[in-house]
């Protein structure tokens, strides 16, 4: 056996990603990992990489116990990680990138310098096995994406390692870069060398791998055999879960008719194209859709948080022509963003000034504006009281020792507290346990009943289904499908979202 | 088109440092007829041998995307410690050798609370500016000190034909350019200054390159400061006060950018250091007022801070226009 994980858990805090994770991986295989996002294959990944370690669990390397104190460790065991995001140095040259942590030297009057010309010739080797036609002494920067995917690829096998991890290594190749790509693997494998898979393109995934792995919410839900009999759907299934653990508590008001929010063939190529909608009054709009697939930038963009190319935007009938923050925000739309420890909170400020934050402008006095302290921040008090975060002080303790999910109440209670008729909320229970997830969903479901709308960014399809009066399906920068609260389906809205991503590649 | 444009655009970004000195050179050479004589070429260069050396330091330390602002108190009291041990009957060489010492020291305690409790270099530095200038003050009771003949002969001295100053700033920008250039270490240098974070994960050993681009700096500031002193014979209080921010324009002038990970020391740093002496000697030769040369200086510092950030945004337009092909 090359590779054994058995029971590896693993918290980030109070949050648990991996709950007991076991599988094996045989030398001259290829192992299919996957799971929606959020499943806790990255942190597998990172685990095995030396990046993280593992809350408990043991890793077993050809038999041996295998716990890396850091990525070099991990590299020199002879595991490679191809990441998503590429770990490339776009100031340096192909053939330094390959070999900037051990160039191939030799020796001059006792200094070792580069041996370029080895360098070279070993790079052109390995440029070769990928397929990639580009000299060795070019700029990294000069690249495109796919050839420096394809380099990233060609500098994990510069260690001749004996495992490869790939995470999503064909998302920004081509159907015919993808094909050499998959006949590298199987000369890789017919080498002996173990694989893991990572993607969600589960054709691709069962056509290469030899077993898969499907993860859940950091469970391993269910594994496949080749030739053991199963499906595309069934692998869907298995991803998408009956699981009810969370559940959603009822709201009973219908959307009115009228348009609050109306967008109109917004664009910023290559990431958005051409995007229209509608959110109606009284309305939970939800965006469902992979990494990457343009949910958010349409949110940052309408916000005014990104620019765009094309496309306008309507509030209320009436086109917006100022399309900035403050702006929105006196309108009475709010944005909570994914990242709320960069754009959402000021860690070391107490509970009270975070919330008043939005609010300030509506808490001044006529004469010089003064800021009525008292006034603020009795009524940031009671918004927090409201959303129940668990704390010492409400104006002592810096927000910064509390956990994600009272963050998250916080920001969500400062946007509630400048009384908004839209809300966006982009990822809102990302990383936060079961029950602040309950509470948040039912301040949404009171502000939803108080006439107000939300637009819900979310790549939990559970949330969505639970949340939604509608929900949009989006794929490579574009609504592939929309799905109203009657005819829901889980199976249909996943395949929206990865099945026509598959018909983008290939054209 | 667009792209063809970009690209125009950008190679005469790249090669701004040799298309400005070059204009400065013609400029004076129109002006005066004493500027372009070989005795005047050579002493450009001599005079701009102990900047050009600081630059280097610098280089090294900008390509990590950091800054030394210390350099200027270091030379100083280089200079200061150097004219003490001579004036208490130390030999000469180890007065030399004390002072490259103290200069390394100073980029170690830089580089310590830098690395060790993670404060910006530019406030570690600003401090260190201040302390090292004040305890060279005090060292020297604020008087300016004479050095013996000593210093000043190995200033003027030549070996084959090559005056000693040429001959340091040689041996210097050779080794530093070997190092960027042609070791890993250097290679790994432009990593960091490209993505701390990356190299970090890539298993690179970040923090023990930053703690020798910071040695590597000190040690240049004080050999810098050597070679000024044994041209000038004495040092005053006033010795090298703005050296930081001409090391820091020369090393930008020659391409290197304050971002990190772009620039190199040859032929980048040692051009721009000798453009800037070429504009204070041509300044002097054409007889301009005095009270013009921090004016032209400081246009210069700007042009070649518009320059870098030109260049900055060109990148990171070609980089979107790249990501949508």
């Amino acid at each position: 056996m090359l590779l054994e994980l058995k029971e590896i858990k693993k918290s980030f805090g109070q949050v648990r990603v991996l709950k007991g994770v076991s599988f094996t991986l045989e030398a001259g295989k290829v192992l299919g990992l996957v799971g929606e996002n959020g499943a806790g294959k990255s942190t597998l990944m990172n685990i095995l990489g030396g990046i993280h370690k593992p809350s408990s669990g043991e890793v077993f390397l050809e038999g041996k116990a295998f716990a890396p104190q850091g990525p070099t460790v991990s590299l020199n065991s002879g595991i490679a990680l191809i990441h998503q995001e590429l770990n490339l140095f776009p100031n340096l040259t192909v053939f330094e990138n390959l070999f900037v942590k051990n160039f191939p030297r030799k020796s001059v009057a006792g200094i070792k310098l580069i041996d370029r010309r080895a360098a070279i010739f070993r790079a052109k080797e390995l440029l070769e096995q990928v397929g990639l036609d580009i000299e060795p002494d070019r700029i990294v920067e000069s690249l495109s994406p796919a050839q420096r995917q394809l380099l990233e690829i060609a500098k994990a096998l510069s260690s001749s390692p004996r495992i490869i991890i790939f995470d999503e290594p064909t998302t920004a190749l081509t159907r015919h870069e993808s094909r050499r790509l998959f006949s590298l693997i199987n000369d890789l494998r017919s080498n002996g060398i173990g694989m893991i898979y990572i993607s969600h393109n589960l054709e691709d995934v069962i056509s290469l791998s030899d077993d898969i792995a499907v993860l859940r919410d950091g469970e391993f839900i269910n594994g496949y055999t080749k030739g053991g009999g199963y499906s595309l759907g069934s692998i869907i299934r298995d991803m998408v879960g009956r699981d009810m653990d969370q559940f959603f508590p009822d709201r009973d008001n219908i959307p009115r008719t009228d348009h609050l929010l109306e967008v109109k063939n917004l664009g910023m190529a290559p990431i958005v194209n051409g995007v229209s909608f509608v959110a109606k009054k009284g309305e939970v709009l939800g965006f469902y859709g992979l990494v990457g697939a343009g949910r958010s930038e349409v949110a940052r963009c309408i916000y005014g948080l990104d620019s765009f190319e094309y496309g306008e935007v309507l509030w209320n009938g009436m086109r917006v022509k100022t399309l900035n923050p403050a702006a929105w925000i006196s309108r009475g739309v709010a944005f909570l963003t994914e990242d709320r420890r960069e754009e959402g909170l000021l860690l070391d400020q107490s509970i009270e000034k975070n919330v008043a934050l939005a609010s300030l402008g509506s808490f001044a006095s006529a004469f010089l504006r003064r800021i009525k302290r008292k006034d603020i921040n009795s009524a940031a008090k009671k918004k927090a009281e409201a959303t129940r975060v668990k704390c010492d002080s409400f104006d002592g303790q810096a927000t910064s020792t509390l956990s994600g999910g009272n963050q998250q109440k916080i920001v969500l209670a400062k946007w509630l507290l400048t009384d908004p008729k839209l809300l966006i909320l982009d990822e809102p229970t990302k990383g936060i346990d079961v029950g602040a997830k309950h509470d948040i969903y039912e301040l949404v479901n009171e502000l939803v009943g108080n006439g107000s709308s939300v637009l819900l960014i979310s790549s939990e399809l559970e949330e969505l289904l639970g949340m939604c009066d509608r929900i949009l399906v989006m794929n490579r920068g574009r609504i592939s499908a929309e799905f109203a609260k009657d005819v829901f389906n889980r199976e249909a809205i996943l395949e929206s979202a990865l099945h026509v991503m598959e018909e983008a590649i290939g054209a | 088109m667009k792209v063809i444009q970009a690209r125009s655009i950008r190679k005469v970004l790249d090669h701004s440092t040799l298309i400005l000195f070059a204009a400065i050179v013609i400029t004076f050479g129109f002006l005066s007829s004493q500027f372009f004589t070989f005795q005047n070429l050579s002493n450009i260069l001599i005079q701009s041998s102990s900047l050009a050396i600081i630059a280097t330091g610098m280089t090294f330390v900008l390509l990590t995307a950091g800054i030394d602002l210390s350099v200027g108190s270091t030379m100083f009291l280089a200079g200061v410690v150097s004219a003490k041990m001579v004036a208490w009957g130390s030999p000469l060489w180890l007065a030399c050798v004390t002072v490259l010492l103290v200069g390394t020291l100073y980029g170690l305690v830089n580089a310590f609370f830098i690395y060790r409790f993670k404060i910006i270099p530019f406030i570690v530095t600003l401090a260190t500016f201040y302390v090292g200038r004040g305890f060279g003050l005090f060292l020297s009771e604020t008087r300016a000190m004479n050095l013996p003949e000593g210093f000043l002969k190995i200033g003027s001295v030549s070996i084959l034909g090559i005056p000693f100053p040429v001959l340091v700033l040689g041996v210097v920008i050779l080794s530093a350019h070997l190092a960027l250039s042609k070791t890993q270490f250097g290679r790994q240098i432009y990593a960091v200054g490209n993505n701390a974070e990356k190299a970090r994960k890539a298993g690179m050993p970040v923090d023990r390159i930053l703690l020798s681009v910071y040695l590597i700096c000190g040690f240049c500031a004080a050999l810098g400061g050597l070679v000024a002193i044994a041209q000038l014979g004495a040092v005053s209080p006033t010795f090298g006060k703005q050296s930081e921010f001409m090391a820091i324009a020369a090393a930008i002038l020659g391409g290197t950018s304050l971002f990190g990970g772009k620039g190199n020391v040859f032929p980048g740093t040692l051009i721009g250091a000798v453009t800037i002496q070429s504009i204070q000697n041509g300044l002097v030769i054409v007889n301009a007022n005095p009270y013009l040369y921090p004016l032209i200086t400081g246009a210069v510092i700007f042009l070649i801070v518009l320059i870098d950030s030109l260049r900055h945004m060109q990148e990171v337009k070609s980089r979107r226009l790249g990501a949508s092909f």
